[in-house]
C-alpha cells in the first residue's frame, strides 16, 4: 500500500474517524504508522479521547497485534519557524520575522505558503529514516482537507513552484510535488450513501484525475444494515396491521395496537433510504474507484468504535 | 405523534419521581410505560434529564420582523447551512419579505433548484415563490475572484487596475487561498446591504477550516495590511530613513534580502508590486471590512448556529456560542438539523429488541392462541414461494444482497381466517415484525445518542434557545423540498426529543 495515504471527504461523512481507523488497521505487527492532522482543529485528539496533542510526534494507540499509531498536529507556523532554522539556521531572524507580522503573512495570507508547509511536513515524514535506514514510519496518514479542497491543498506546490520560480521555496515546493504524484500516495474519499456527499466525491474524483493525483478508494461510511426493505413495508401497511399487532402482543409487547402505526412508518422511512442508498450506490459504481465500506455505529464512533472501524478495514484487505 | 399515558411528560417531568435517570432514561426499563417528552411551544422548563429545557427557538417571529436585517447561518461543514439558509429564504419571502441569500457553496442541484447554477456573482430572481405582499427571493452564489476583481476596478484607476490583475500574486490570493474566501464573503455581504434592494440578506457562510474563520479571516487582512510587514516590503527605504533608525535599516535590508533568498526574487517583487498597487485601496479595505464587522453586531442582525446531534458538529457549534458572544454579536438561537424522532418512543431498544429476539425463537410470551408450534425460519422456505409471488401487487424484486427477508417472503394478501394459508402468514408477519422492532430498536439508540450529544451542549448553553428539524430520508433540492424544511424549522420540537 502507498506509504502516505490522504483521507478527505465532504463535512459530516466521518472522515478524522476513518483516517484515525486507517491509521490503526496499517499499524500490524512491527509496524509504525504516523497519523497527521493538518486543520489545527484537534480532531484526532478528540477521536482518540486524548487531550490537545501539541506539535510532536507522540505515540497515540498502540493497534491490534501490536503495531503502533503515532500521532502529530502539524502547525503551520511552527513548521515553518522549523524549516527556517533548518535550512537557514535562521533561529534569531526567524523570531525578527515573527515579530515584524511576516510569519503570520506567510502562513495566514500568502497564497499556498501554509498549504505547502503543511504537505512538506508530511511528506517529510514519509521519506524520513532511522540510523539503520529503514523509514522511520511505515505509512503516513493525513486527516486532510474537505473534498472541496483537497485538489487545491495538494496542487498547491505546482501553484507555488510556478510563483516562486527559484530559490528553495520553488525547490521544495517541487520535491513536495513529486511524492504527492507518485504511487507512495494514494487519496481517498469518505463519503455517506447520500446524494450531496456522493456527487461531491464524484467531481473530487474528477479533479484530482485532472490534477494526475492519485485517486485512492472511496471509503463508504455509516453504512446501515439493511433490515427491511419497501416491498415489506408496503406488504405490511396492507391489510397486516391486525396480525402485526396480535404478533407484537404475542412477543410480549404491550400495548402494541399504537405501535404499530409508528412503527410501520418507521418502517416507512427506512425502506425509503434504502432504495436513496441503492440509488447513489449506482452512481458510486459509475466512478469506478475501489472502495471500502464501512458499518454504521448506533453508538457514535469512539474508541470501541474506532477499534471495530479498524477492524473491519483490515479484513477488507488494508494491511495485508 | 404518541398520545400522552402518563402524567410526567411536558415541561413539569423533571418533578415526576423517573425524572432522576438521566440522559439514558427512554432506554431504562420502565421506559415503555412512558410518553415521548412533548412540550408546548417556548416552554421553557425542566426535562427528563434533569437540565434545564432549552427556550424555543421561534423564526417566524424572527422573519416578520422587519427590523431583522440579515440573517447569517453558521456551523461545521456538512450539517446542512446552505439548506437552512435556502429555506429561511424562501419561507421569509412567501411571507412577504424582499429576500436576498447569499450562497457561497451550494450543492449543485439545491443551486439549480434556486435558478443559481451559474456563477455570475450577481442576484437571481427565483422562480415559483408563493410571494404574498410582494414577497420576492433573489439568490445568489459567491464568485470570489469575481468580487475581488470587482473591487479593485471599482476602486483604481483603469491603467493601475490592470497591473493589479495581471500580477501573478494577485491572481493567487484572490482565486481563494486562505481567508480569501471568507474575506469576500463580508465584502458582498456589505455590498448587497448597501444597495438596500432588500429587506432581509440570509447569509451561508464559507465551508473553512473552522466555522469561525469567517469572522477572523476580515481582521487577519486587516492587521496584516496595517502591520510593520507591509510597510517593510512597500518601502524599506522609508521606515529606516531617519538617522536614528539607521541600524534598524540595516536589519530590514537583511531581512528582505532573506525573503528574496527564500521566496525567489521574482516572487518578492510581484509582491512589492502587488503591495504598491493596492496601496491606495488598503485604506477602502480596511474601512468596509471594520464596517462589515460592525454591521454584524447591529440590532438588526441575528446569527443561527447550524449544527446535527453529532458530537463534533456540536462543539463546533458551541464554539461558535462563546465566540459570538465575546464579539458582542447577536445570537438567535441553534438550528438543529437531521434529528431523529420516533412515534413509539414507549417501547424502549432493549424491549424491542428482546420481544425479536422471541419472535425469531418462535417463543410466545403472550397466550398465542396456538401459535406457539410455528418455529423455523423463513430464510429457508423453498424457491417456488418466491416464483408464485404476485408481481403485481409487490413491486420490484428485492436484490438478494439485500438483508430483507422479510421483503423476499412478501405477505401474502390472503385473509387470516383462510386455513390453509395461516401458516405462511403467521410466519411471515412475525418476520415481518421481528423487523419492524429491530429497526426500531436501532432508532432508539440512535435517539439516546443524539440526546446525550444535546445534553453536553444543553448543559454548556442553557441559554442558547434551540429549534429542531426532524431527518428527512433524502436530500432536498426543490422549493417544495426548501419549503418543506422551513415548516419543519418553524413547527417546534420533533416528538421524541
Amino acid at each position: 500500500m502507498s506509504r502516505l495515504q490522504v483521507v478527505s471527504g465532504k463535512g459530516g461523512t466521518g472522515k478524522t474517524t476513518v483516517a484515525a481507523a486507517l491509521a490503526l488497521a496499517l499499524a500490524t505487527e512491527g509496524k509504525r504508522t504516523l497519523l497527521v492532522e493538518v486543520e489545527g482543529r484537534q480532531g484526532i485528539a478528540q477521536v482518540f479521547e486524548t487531550e490537545a496533542l501539541p506539535y510532536e510526534e507522540r505515540k497515540i494507540a498502540v493497534a491490534p497485534g501490536g503495531g503502533e499509531v503515532y500521532a502529530l498536529a502539524i502547525d503551520a507556523e511552527r513548521a515553518l519557524l522549523d524549516y527556517l532554522q533548518m535550512f537557514y539556521k535562521l533561529g534569531g531572524a526567524g523570531r525578527a520575522l515573527k515579530k515584524l507580522g511576516a510569519i503570520d503573512f506567510a502562513t495566514t495570507i500568502a497564497p499556498g505558503v501554509r498549504d505547502v508547509l503543511l504537505t512538506g511536513k508530511a511528506c517529510e515524514a514519509v521519506r524520513r529514516r532511522e540510523k539503520d535506514g529503514r523509514p522511520t514510519y511505515d505509512h503516513v496518514v493525513m486527516d486532510a482537507p474537505p473534498t472541496g479542497r483537497i485538489t487545491r491543498f495538494l496542487n498547491v506546490n505546482d501553484e507555488v513552484a510556478g510563483l516562486a520560480r527559484i530559490g528553495p521555496i520553488h525547490n521544495q515546493a517541487q520535491a513536495v510535488m513529486r511524492v504527492l504524484k507518485s504511487p507512495e500516495t494514494a487519496v481517498h474519499l469518505v463519503t455517506l450513501l447520500e446524494e450531496m456527499p456522493v456527487q461531491e466525491t464524484a467531481d473530487g474524483i474528477a479533479e484530482l484525475r485532472a490534477a494526475e493525483l492519485p485517486v485512492g478508494r472511496v471509503v463508504v461510511n455509516m453504512v446501515r444494515p439493511h433490515v427491511l426493505d419497501e416491498a415489506a413495508v408496503r406488504a405490511a401497511s396492507g391489510d397486516h396491521r391486525d396480525a402485526i399487532a396480535r404478533t407484537l402482543a404475542a412477543a410480549g409487547v404491550t400495548g402494541g395496537a399504537r405501535l404499530v402505526e409508528p412503527l410501520l412508518d418507521e418502517a416507512a422511512e427506512h425502506a425509503r433510504r434504502v432504495e436513496l442508498e441503492r440509488t447513489q450506490r449506482a452512481v458510486l459504481d459509475g466512478v469506478g474507484v475501489p472502495s471500502y465500506e464501512l458499518p454504521f455505529l448506533g453508538d457514535g464512533a469512539d474508541i470501541a468504535g474506532l477499534y471495530r472501524l479498524a477492524k473491519e478495514l483490515r479484513k477488507q484487505g488494508v494491511g495485508a | 405523534m404518541t398520545e400522552k399515558a402518563g402524567a410526567a411528560d411536558g415541561p413539569d417531568a423533571g418533578e415526576g419521581p423517573d425524572a432522576v435517570d438521566g440522559p439514558d432514561a427512554a432506554t431504562g426499563p420502565d421506559a415503555a410505560n412512558r410518553p415521548a417528552p412533548e412540550d408546548g411551544p417556548g416552554a421553557a422548563g425542566e426535562g427528563a434529564n434533569g437540565l434545564d429545557r432549552p427556550a424555543l427557538l421561534e423564526l417566524d417571529p424572527l422573519l416578520d420582523d422587519r427590523g431583522t436585517r440579515i440573517i447569517v447561518c453558521c456551523g461545521a461543514g456538512g450539517v446542512g447551512k446552505t439548506t437552512t439558509a435556502a429555506a429561511l429564504g424562501v419561507r421569509a419571502a412567501e411571507r412577504g419579505r424582499r429576500v436576498v441569500v447569499l450562497t457561497i457553496d451550494p450543492a449543485r442541484r439545491l443551486a439549480q433548484s434556486m435558478g443559481i447554477d451559474s456563477l455570475d456573482n450577481t442576484p437571481r430572481k427565483v422562480d415559483g415563490i408563493k410571494g404574498s405582499d410582494g414577497g420576492e427571493l433573489h439568490a445568489m452564489m459567491l464568485d470570489m475572484k469575481r468580487t475581488f476583481d470587482e473591487i479593485v476596478e471599482a476602486h483604481a484607476e483603469p491603467e493601475r487596475a490592470r497591473a493589479i490583475l495581471e500580477n501573478p500574486f494577485y491572481q493567487s490570493l484572490s482565486a481563494g487561498f486562505a481567508g480569501t474566501q471568507e474575506y469576500m464573503a463580508m465584502e458582498k455581504l456589505g455590498q448587497l446591504r448597501a444597495r438596500d434592494e432588500w429587506d432581509l440578506i440570509v447569509v451561508d457562510t464559507p465551508p473553512s477550516r473552522s466555522a469561525l474563520d469567517f469572522l477572523d479571516a476580515p481582521k487577519r487582512l486587516g492587521s496584516f495590511l496595517d502591520g510593520k510587514f507591509i510597510k517593510l516590503l512597500m518601502a524599506p527605504a522609508k521606515v529606516g530613513g531617519r538617522a536614528g533608525m539607521k541600524f534598524l535599516n540595516v536589519g530590514m535590508s537583511m531581512m528582505t534580502g532573506t525573503l528574496g533568498k527564500l521566496l525567489g526574487g521574482q516572487f518578492l517583487k510581484d509582491v512589492q508590486t502587488f503591495v504598491a498597487a493596492m496601496d491606495t485601496m488598503f485604506g477602502g479595505f480596511r474601512t468596509r471590512a471594520d464596517a462589515t464587522y460592525r454591521l454584524l453586531q447591529a440590532p438588526g442582525t441575528a446569527f443561527l448556529v447550524v449544527a446535527t446531534p453529532e458530537r463534533d458538529a456540536l462543539r463546533e457549534a458551541a464554539y461558535f456560542v462563546e465566540r459570538l458572544a465575546a464579539e458582542e454579536m447577536p445570537l438567535a438561537g441553534l438550528v438543529l438539523n437531521r434529528v431523529h424522532g420516533s412515534g413509539a418512543a414507549r417501547l424502549s431498544a432493549e424491549r424491542a429488541r428482546a420481544a425479536a429476539e422471541n419472535l425469531d425463537e418462535g417463543r410466545i410470551v403472550d397466550q398465542g392462541g396456538g401459535k406457539a408450534g410455528l418455529g423455523g425460519s423463513p430464510a429457508t422456505e423453498p424457491e417456488s414461494e418466491h416464483e408464485s409471488r404476485p408481481e403485481s401487487e409487490h413491486g420490484t424484486v428485492p436484490e438478494p444482497n439485500d438483508l430483507a427477508t422479510a421483503a423476499a417472503h412478501p405477505v401474502p394478501e390472503a385473509a387470516p381466517t383462510a386455513e390453509p394459508a395461516q401458516e405462511t402468514t403467521d410466519v411471515d408477519v412475525r418476520h415481518l415484525t421481528a423487523g419492524l422492532l429491530r429497526l426500531h430498536a436501532e432508532r432508539m439508540r440512535v435517539l439516546a445518542r443524539e440526546q446525550r450529544t444535546r445534553d453536553r451542549f444543553t448543559a454548556l448553553h442553557p441559554e442558547v434557545a434551540v429549534t429542531e428539524v426532524a431527518a428527512l430520508p433524502g436530500d432536498v433540492h426543490d422549493l417544495a423540498g426548501l419549503r418543506v424544511i422551513g415548516d419543519r424549522l418553524t413547527a417546534g420540537r420533533t416528538p421524541s426529543a
